[in-house]
């Protein structure tokens, strides 16, 4: 195909309008996003955002890497929700493999990735609210998010891209205390969650600057690719984790919380009462933690015990051949999606029977949702802008991979 | 799950709604479909792609509402090159199924953005990252590299760390 010579992307020829670009250093495009609005003083006639300031290409990354590398790979994707990322990797190499993960280890991914969106939320939460103006919001959010990362930390060794979870189970047995520590943390944070709608949701500030902005019909969202919050708060009641449970989500008990008006204060509305949501699950899953291994027994994937090592041959052999050669997964393809904080997060990976994979594709659940960005906020307010993509919680990670 | 072997061939998943309905609008464009840990693949003709994805939209039996990505993959150096992928999701019928339609290295195909706006996105980073070009999409730009890039980075045949 001959190279297309590149078009001017916005070259309206009236006079009345200015061209504008907002990003890709603005503040409040929580990120590198760049935005070429063409505005009529305040309003906005057109809008185009374009990304890839951060593309790192990790889809070609792992086509060199084993399949056991890919795992820190998927954490530098979508930095606010590692966990997520390490699960949809995980999962769909087992579903490659045919592999069966311990009842245990499914459980803590399940109490892991709650814990992580609540994160995600928080942050989401917090950043939103400074945009708009609401500073006490940011820093009370951020304290709760520091217990989790101090959680995280205490498990995996670092606070953001902990590279816990493995292919056939999990890294290491967690600490003595921590679920001591993790209901510690559930216990109180209801209440915290309580704070935060307390400065938020009938403030009257706030609900001028969020209802009634951001409006798009539930069909228009679903035919644009928007999945997750944004979708349930437009009345579509659609939550993978219940619709089509994975990891042993059907064990546990939680609503899908939906709203109608699908404006920027209802999607707030639908992620507070997700972190609510999310503190049940996680409860659940502190009590009914079933005892046991935390790695699939699979000898030629998963790496054994360094005692092991040091004790037994046969171990000691499969581990260097493990690190060395990696394993072999057997040829075909599969597509795993998780529900992310944002959406849908699909990992869509060809195998053709060799220890690296032949192509992995992420389906990213922010790369899709920012297609609405234009149709929110074309003929509103510059201000209504800020609010929208604060409300479609966006990582530029995610979008641009 | 344990590994079950793959079922292939149109024959033995005419029983599937979804190929039902294919089959029963165009026969000749369903070369071959597949079930494969419990995922179903159906191979399609470039030129009924965006007919094959508006049918299993509005098809009661299917009801694919939700087109969740496109993406290709690079079979080089076998003919032909690519094979571009649709994951559809069917929401009322929690079910999901893959379409797959092979294209020559030169090859174009119908772009899908009048069936599903969502394609835009989509269809704009296969463009950049593999040259495939998309007859009637309403804006085939680059969208992750810079627009004066050389080359097509996820071809098997660019180097992993670049010519630089």
């Amino acid at each position: 195909m001959a190279h297309l010579t590149p078009t001017p992307v916005l070259d309206s020829g009236q006079e009345r309008t200015m061209i504008l670009n907002m990003g890709p250093q603005h503040p409040s495009t929580h990120g590198v996003l760049r935005l070429l609005l063409e505005v009529d003083g305040e309003s906005i006639v057109r809008m185009v955002p374009d990304i890839g300031y951060l593309h790192t290409g990790i889809e070609k990354t792992y086509e060199a890497k084993f399949y056991q590398q890919g795992v820190p790979l998927a954490d530098r994707m979508d930095y606010l929700a590692p966990f997520h990322n390490e699960l949809g990797f995980c999962l769909a190499v087992e579903k490659l493999l045919g592999l069966e993960i311990p009842a245990r280890a499914q459980v803590m991914r399940v109490l892991l990735n709650e814990l992580q969106r609540i994160s995600s939320h928080l942050v989401w939460l917090g950043t939103h609210a400074l945009d708009i103006g609401a500073m006490s919001v940011f820093l009370y959010c951020f304290r709760e998010r520091e217990d989790i990362l101090r959680l995280f930390e205490a498990v995996g060794g670092q606070r953001m891209f902990t590279d816990y979870m493995r292919v056939g189970g999990l890294a290491l047995e967690v600490p003595l205390d921590w679920f001591q520590r993790v209901r510690g943390f559930a216990d109180k944070f209801p209440e915290r969650i309580d704070e935060y709608e307390d400065l938020l949701t009938h403030n009257p500030i706030w609900t001028r600057r969020t209802k009634g902005v951001g409006y798009m019909s539930a069909d228009d969202l679903r035919a644009i690719g928007v999945t997750g919050p944004c979708l349930r708060a437009a009345g579509v009641d659609w939550d993978l984790r219940r619709d089509m449970p994975y990891s042993g989500y059907e064990k546990f008990q939680f609503k899908v919380p939906v709203a109608t008006e699908s404006d920027v204060y209802a999607r707030y509305l639908v992620r507070v009462e997700e972190l609510r949501e999310s503190n049940k699950i996680v409860l659940q899953a502190l009590d009914g933690m079933p005892s046991g291994p935390i790695k699939a027994d699979a000898p030629h994937v998963v790496l054994p015990d360094r005692e092991k090592m040091k004790t037994q041959m046969e171990a000691l052999i499969y581990h260097f051949k493990i690190v060395t050669e990696g394993f072999n997964v057997p040829a075909g393809e599969v597509y795993q999606a998780i529900e992310s904080p944002r959406g849908e997060l699909g990992f869509y990976i060809v195998s053709d029977g060799t220890p690296k994979p032949y192509r992995v594709h992420v389906r990213a659940p922010s790369f899709a949702n920012l297609q609405s960005l234009a149709k929110m906020c074309e003929g509103k307010l510059i201000a209504d802008v800020v609010a929208a993509i604060g409300s479609i919680d966006i990582v530029l990670g995610d979008v641009d991979r | 799950m344990p590994l079950t072997p793959a079922v292939t061939g149109i024959e033995p998943l005419k029983d599937r709604p979804e190929v039902a309905r294919l089959v029963a609008a165009n026969a000749e464009a369903i070369p071959d479909a597949k079930l494969d840990r419990d995922e179903l693949t159906i191979w399609i003709d470039r030129a009924f792609i965006r007919e094959a994805v508006a049918l299993l939209r509005d098809d009661a039996a299917t009801q694919y509402n939700f087109l969740a990505d496109v993406t290709c993959v690079d079979w080089h150096p076998s003919v032909p090159r690519f094979e571009v992928v649709y994951h559809l999701l069917s929401i009322p019928r929690k079910a999901r199924v893959r379409l797959k339609v092979r294209l020559a290295e030169d090859g174009a195909i119908e772009s899908v953005t009048s069936v599903w706006p969502s394609a835009n996105f989509y269809e704009r980073e296969i463009f950049d990252l593999f040259g495939i070009h998309f007859v009637g999409h309403p804006d085939l730009r680059r969208i992750l590299m810079p627009d004066d890039w050389e080359g097509h980075p996820l071809r098997k045949d660019y180097p992993v760390e670049g010519y630089r």
